[in-house]
């Protein structure tokens, strides 16, 4: 799960991690409100949307840039209106961008200089990794990929914790010294708790700023987090914003179904998270395009099949459906009955494509065939993906 | 023969008392599995009864293993509380704990592979299908099913088969199975980033059992076990091995139902993994109708005969 920007610095906040004074706004009238917490002078007016490369943004109407400086408040106030309501696309979002619901407003830091830093789990080692650059504000896959020595790692041990020493470590490597890596270490130690203590995916700070005063401060703010670990944090999941999400996504969750839209054209359907990707692998293989990914997870229960086609008929693009279930436990015969009863009452026109396999599977197959629907039996995966590829062309 | 698990394997399960753990104990007794106890605690001293069956509980995994000389165990217990169980099946000393829990948080994960460190118990898992050794009876019958794999599909022979994901092992075995190939052991390591044992650890043991004579190695995008798996082959092992790896449609950046299946950067893609095992001599099959065919051209171009 992800959060915006002001929530995920609100965050910081409670733990300790110093960032900018800022406030936020969903309304013309909370832009007024928002900027009255805020001193005079040079603020920024940020567009708050899950998704990165906002400051390069375009939004639709033409504008220039999701994030901006203004020297006064006043030229805040009036900023603010380019943004709210306005559909920013960016590097991240896809073409079709997203509606920008709330903007926050934060002072202007006198920036000395930029640093990178992020908290997240190595795979590798199954331990916390704290990653830290001097080459802060710029893209750090850029970083990693021309200067790998500018990038600095260390390994947090789960059973001890974060060790003062490395810290103080990391802090060398950072070239801060003084007041600056006394403020730095804080920072460091309390973002790792944040990190802990909320089930954190990852957190990111870039940039991470010095100021000519010795401050040392979040100036970015990017948080998301297990949503395995959700149940403990309701704190967490209160912050969850539904605008940000596909709302066929959010519906397939209520049904346990995992679902990811693409944007080709055959839908599939498939128990099984590793079968599922590769149901769409094989449709590709053969010169078609999915439309999505869906896991119905073991069961495929027959409401949870309705309700998988009525969200895969929602997608405007779908032109024909693959569905492709290997029965392992559940009987073959049920997912069919399941299969029939979906295509009834959803009234379904497209090609659709079954390809059972597993347990009781020549009753299912039968219970297809005597349904008088127009469906294709596919054999293998190979013949299925082949078949709904060929009726969709 | 097999690894990590044999017909005479004794088996306990956590969780034998919930729905979907009691379902599974079911099935494996079904199968001839050698399921001995269960641990529930607070049911300590009532019974699992099954078509003839009757499995004690056990309030303690220690418990259980001391009374029934149980070495394996498989946890059925909800997310909240599959990190204690599986910490429980170490502290008892168990060969094995096969976690098939689904949606663990990785923070009790990243503990729990700490806290297991120099430990003498094995974990494959979480999120994970479990594993068979086939029988020699009618439908593989009369072999060692922990998890929730279907039995019937297997069929005692010498292919290892190791997969992060359940229903395409299924698909793999099932693929083998229809081609008369008979399978030593199939092992499903699971989805999650943080597991107990990867594709490597199970690539050793099909390498060094002798009546393994071919290998399906299955992976997916994101992290790098497949690649460290696939460069150990190329320095270690002559047995013919197949590869397969879902998600090449997948966006970068999008996590596709398993945990760990999300690509990160430009080395974790469906791309760069193929790539790699074509490198390390491993036959790469097309899509996955083609995994069993392609560990026959790798057994043909070796000169292995698979049964």
């Amino acid at each position: 799960m992800n959060i915006h920007e002001y929530q995920a610095k609100a965050l910081f906040e409670k733990y300790g991690v110093p960032v900018p004074k800022g406030a936020a706004a969903k309304t013309p009238e909370e832009f007024v409100t928002a900027l009255a917490l805020l001193p005079e002078g040079a603020t920024m007016v940020k567009s708050q949307i899950h998704a990165g490369g906002r400051g390069k943004g375009t939004f639709t109407n033409g504008f220039k840039g999701g994030v901006k400086f203004c020297k006064t408040k006043s030229d805040a106030l009036a900023m603010a209106g380019n943004m709210l309501g306005h559909t920013l696309v960016t590097i991240q979002t896809g073409p079709a961008g997203r509606k920008v619901q709330t903007v926050y407003f934060t002072v202007a830091s006198d920036i000395k200089k930029e640093y990178y830093l992020a908290i997240l789990l190595d795979r590798a080692t199954s331990k916390p990794v704290i990653v830290a650059s001097t080459e802060g504000g710029v893209e750090i896959e850029k970083v990693a990929h021309e200067t790998p020595e500018k990038i600095h790692k260390i390994f947090v041990d789960p059973a001890y914790g974060l060790a003062d020493f490395q810290v103080r470590e990391l802090i060398t490597q950072l070239g801060l010294t003084g007041n600056e890596a006394k403020n730095a270490g804080k920072l460091i130690r309390n973002l790792y708790t944040c990190y802990w203590e909320t089930d954190a995916a990852m957190v990111e700070v870039n940039p991470l700023i010095t100021t000519p005063t010795g401050e040392v401060l979040a100036l970015d703010a990017k948080v998301s987090f297990d949503d395995n670990a959700l149940f403990r944090h309701p704190e967490i999941v209160a912050l969850r914003d539904l605008n940000e999400e596909d709302s066929k996504e959010i519906e397939a969750s209520k049904y346990s179904l995992s679902y990811i839209a693409l944007d080709g054209n055959i839908a599939c359907l498939v128990n099984g998270a590793g079968l599922a990707m590769s149901t769409m692998d094989i449709i590709k293989h053969f010169g078609g395009t999915p439309a999505n990914f869906l896991d119905v997870g073991g069961g495929a229960s027959k409401d949870q099949v309705i309700a998988a086609f009525k969200i895969i008929l929602g997608d405007p693009n779908v032109k024909g459906i693959l569905v492709n279930i290997f029965g392992g436990i559940m009987d073959c015969n049920v997912i069919a009955q399941g299969i029939v009863e979906a295509v009834k009452e959803v009234g379904l026109k497209l090609p659709l494509v079954v390809r059972l396999e597993g347990n009781n599977v020549a009753a299912g197959k039968a219970t297809l065939n005597a349904s008088g629907l127009k469906l294709v039996s596919g054999d293998t995966m190979a013949d299925a993906a082949q078949k709904i590829v060929k009726l969709v062309a | 023969m097999a690894i990590l698990i044999t017909p005479e394997t004794k088996i306990l399960i956590q969780g034998i008392t919930g729905e979907f753990g009691a379902r599974h104990t079911k099935l494996s007794l079904d199968y001839g599995t050698k399921v001995v106890a269960g641990v529930t605690p607070g049911k300590g001293g009532q019974f699992f009864e099954h078509a003839g069956h009757k499995v004690p509980i056990f309030n303690s995994v220690a418990d259980a293993a001391k009374a029934t000389g149980a070495t394996v165990s498989a946890v059925f217990v909800p997310p909240p509380f599959a990190a204690d169980a599986i910490l429980e099946g170490v502290d008892a000393g168990l060969d094995l704990v096969v976690a098939i829990t689904e949606g663990i948080p990785i923070r009790d994960m990243v503990r729990v592979k700490r806290a297991m460190q120099g430990k003498a118990t094995r974990l494959i898992g979480p999120n994970c299908p479990g594993l068979v050794s086939p029988g020699a009876g009618e439908d593989s019958k009369g072999g060692c099913r922990i998890g929730i794999a279907p039995g019937y599909i297997h069929k005692q022979g010498h292919v290892g088969v190791v997969s992060r994901s359940g229903t395409l092992t299924y698909e793999a075995v099932f693929q083998l199975t229809s081609k008369n190939i008979g399978q030593t052991t199939c092992v499903g390591i699971g989805g999650d980033p943080v597991n107990g044992t990867s594709h490597l650890d199970v690539i050793k043991l099909f390498n060094a059992d002798p009546e393994t004579h071919g290998i399906i190695l299955i992976g997916e995008i994101g992290g790098n076990a497949e690649v460290e798996a696939a460069r150990w082959i190329k320095a270690n092992c002559q047995k013919p091995v197949a590869g397969f790896i879902a998600g090449a449609t997948a966006p970068a950046g999008r996590r596709m139902g398993h945990a760990g299946a999300i690509v990160g950067g430009a080395e974790d893609t469906a791309a760069a993994k193929i790539a790699v095992f074509k490198e390390c001599g491993i036959e790469v099959a097309a899509t996955p109708s083609d995994m069993a065919d392609a560990l026959l051209r790798s057994a043909q171009a070796k000169g292995v005969v698979l049964k």
